[in-house]
């Protein structure tokens, strides 16, 4: 007993010390904004409109690239395919490359020179620091979370459901949209969100893209670069609280999963 | 109706090896087997939800081996009931109706018959997760009825219910069969075909190893599995009367309206069926003088060896199966041909409900 006691006490040291290495920076960060500096930056315009647009382009890759997503991951939980295996790797890898790397192969993809490019520019969008480049580069970083979050939505709908469904003379498609999408749906969200606050703090592949117009990550690391630690602080103190609220809001929505 | 010729199909550790049978138009055809026959492989391939290695399934003549399972029309009731968890009673009754050209009211009017139908009107607004397995395997067969199937199939539906629960669902399928409505149900249980079926089939180790009527299943068991799994060899349609007088718990029940057989039952007058274990007659050369409230006198027709021992066949009016050891056979001496007397206590006498 004793012995184990012991050996409790050295686990529940050696998880505080992580757990004090999570808090203590952004305890400390918070400690030394003053209230002042935090009010003074969060009415500078400069703050605000890079957080609106950091929302916003971290939205619209969330939305868009959902329309693609949603019926992928459905395929993926319910088809048997060859190299299903391959696209099941594929899908992660965004998660495992350097992400400026990642920037790179994104701005290849759509600079002006590109295909994608070229036909953007007939309808005068260009890619290169424009919003819509912005959210090409969150999404490409961020799909795995909504991918693999909804492919387990989909295999958690028992597939006899579907079946019965079928049996009493249905069509896929109302199928998809009455049963397996409904019974999916509030863990798709939660994916949703996941993809969401994962393209919001998103800074390395696009800073590469677009330096300008600038999300609220890299004008966090111009301040830093340009001021110095004091100015970059008040504004990763804002950004941070408007991140907690979307965490907050995830967990409460997987909370609520667990109490229906 | 329906048609199977020669399927097969290995799937998992199941598997179904040149099933042939047909079914007739208005029958009411029980697949007997025990657990891992592929009983609900056989149903999931005609349902279409499982495709055959081998073989064609036929309906009203059409080859729909290969249909898709939304355009084949055969109602598929799951054992595990397949409820869909987010919509109410209601919903589910009504959601095969959406696929058809009807209008909102005809699809009010059609749920609200069938959950009359089902004895479930008071449940409509109900979630599926307040429901119990009696409710909910009513929900199951009115959603599927609602789609009009041309082949109803039933995958173990009593299973797992509490007895009184079950033979108000027994009475249920039989309204549903005289109804019109032909009938593929599979079961485990023996008392579900002799109390259902108008015809039955054995399915063992993925092949029918006999089809007919339940009194030719049951009465002449053609092999050793048949036999030893039916188990029951005494069963008969009768009649069961109130007997005025009667109070210490005996009933009489008429068997061919001549044969009075007398056994213990709180049930009130109605039709069914009597079951007597052939292990649990008494023969004897002579009327003997016992507790035994049933003596019927009567001709050896057959003697042969079962599994529990030699079975005599009695025709006593009614033909009576007794299992007897082979010792006491040659002690009593007795012969095809000879005059015996058969002997059953009340309490060996079992009465199912039709």
């Amino acid at each position: 007993m004793i012995k184990t006691g012991r050996f409790h006490l050295l686990l529940t040291f050696l998880g505080g010390l992580l757990l004090l290495f999570i808090i203590a920076p952004l305890l400390g960060m918070f400690l030394s904004t003053t209230p002042q500096e935090f009010f003074t930056t969060a009415q500078d315009k400069e703050v605000t409109l890079s957080i609106w647009l950091t929302l916003w382009t971290a939205m619209m890759a969330t939305l868009v690239s959902g329309i693609g997503a949603i019926p992928l991951a459905y395929l993926l939980a319910r088809r048997d395919f060859r190299l299903k295996r391959f696209v099941l790797g594929l899908i992660d890898l965004p998660i495992v490359i350097p992400h400026t790397a990642a920037g790179i192969a994104v701005l290849g993809f759509i600079s002006r020179n590109s295909v994608v490019g070229k036909a953007a520019s007939l309808i005068g969008l260009n890619f290169v620091g424009h919003p819509a480049g912005i959210a090409v580069a969150m999404a490409f970083v961020s799909l795995p979370y909504l991918l693999n979050a909804a492919r387990d939505a989909f295999s958690g709908v028992p597939l006899r459901l579907e079946q019965a469904a079928l049996n009493l003379g249905t069509p896929p498609g109302r199928v998809f949209f009455t049963i397996a999408l409904p019974l999916a749906w509030r863990n798709i969200v939660s994916g949703l969100i996941m993809m969401f606050a994962r393209g919001m703090s998103e800074f390395g592949a696009v800073i590469i893209i677009a330096y300008h117009p600038m999300i609220t990550p890299v004008l966090i690391y111009e301040r830093f670069g340009a001021f110095g630690l004091k100015y970059a602080r008040p504004v990763s103190v804002i950004f941070i609280l408007v991140s907690l609220v979307f965490f907050i809001i995830l967990r409460l929505l997987s909370k609520e999963k667990k109490n229906a | 109706m329906l048609e199977l010729h020669d399927i097969s199909k290995k799937f998992g550790d199941f598997s179904l090896d040149g099933i042939s049978l047909e079914v007739k138009h208005g029958e009411y055809y029980v697949v007997l087997g025990m657990s891992g026959a592929g009983k609900s492989l056989l149903l999931e391939m005609i349902a279409g939800l499982v495709t055959p290695d081998n073989g064609t399934i036929i309906i009203n003549g059409k080859d729909i081996t290969r249909e898709r399972i939304q355009n084949r029309r055969v109602g598929l009731v799951f054992q595990d009931h397949a409820i869909f968890p987010h919509l109410t009673v209601r919903e589910n009754i009504a959601y095969g109706l959406h696929n058809r050209k009807i209008t909102k009211e005809e699809i009010r009017r059609r749920t609200a018959t069938l959950a009359q139908q089902m004895n479930i009107a008071m449940l409509l607004q109900r979630r599926p997760s307040t429901l119990s397995g009696g409710e909910l395997q009513r929900v199951a067969l009115a959603r599927t009825l609602a789609s009009d199937p041309m082949l109803l199939l039933l995958d173990e539906p009593l299973a797992s219910l509490d007895v009184q629960i079950r033979s108000g669902l027994r009475r249920l399928l039989r309204q549903i069969h005289q109804n019109g409505q032909t009938i593929i149900h599979v079961t485990h249980d023996y008392e579900e075909a002799i109390s259902l079926a108008t015809r039955v089939a054995v399915l063992h180790e993925g092949k029918i190893v006999q089809s007919g009527t339940a009194d030719e299943v049951f009465h002449r068991p053609q092999s050793e599995f048949v036999a030893h799994f039916i188990g029951i060899r005494n069963f008969f349609p009768a009649a069961l009367t109130a007997v005025p007088g009667h109070t210490d718990g005996t009933a009489t029940a008429v068997v061919n309206d001549t044969v009075r057989v007398t056994l213990l039952s709180g049930h009130p007058p109605r039709m069914g069926n009597i079951m007597i274990r052939g292990e649990d007659i008494v023969i004897s050369r002579k009327k003997a003088v016992t507790s035994a409230v049933n003596n019927f006198e009567g001709t050896v027709t057959d003697i042969h060896p079962g599994i529990h021992g030699m079975e005599l066949h009695i025709d006593a009016g009614i033909h009576l199966v007794a299992v007897i050891t082979k010792q006491s056979l040659n002690d009593l001496e007795i012969k095809e041909g000879d005059t015996v007397w058969a002997s059953f206590k009340a309490s060996a006498v079992r009465f199912i409900e039709s």
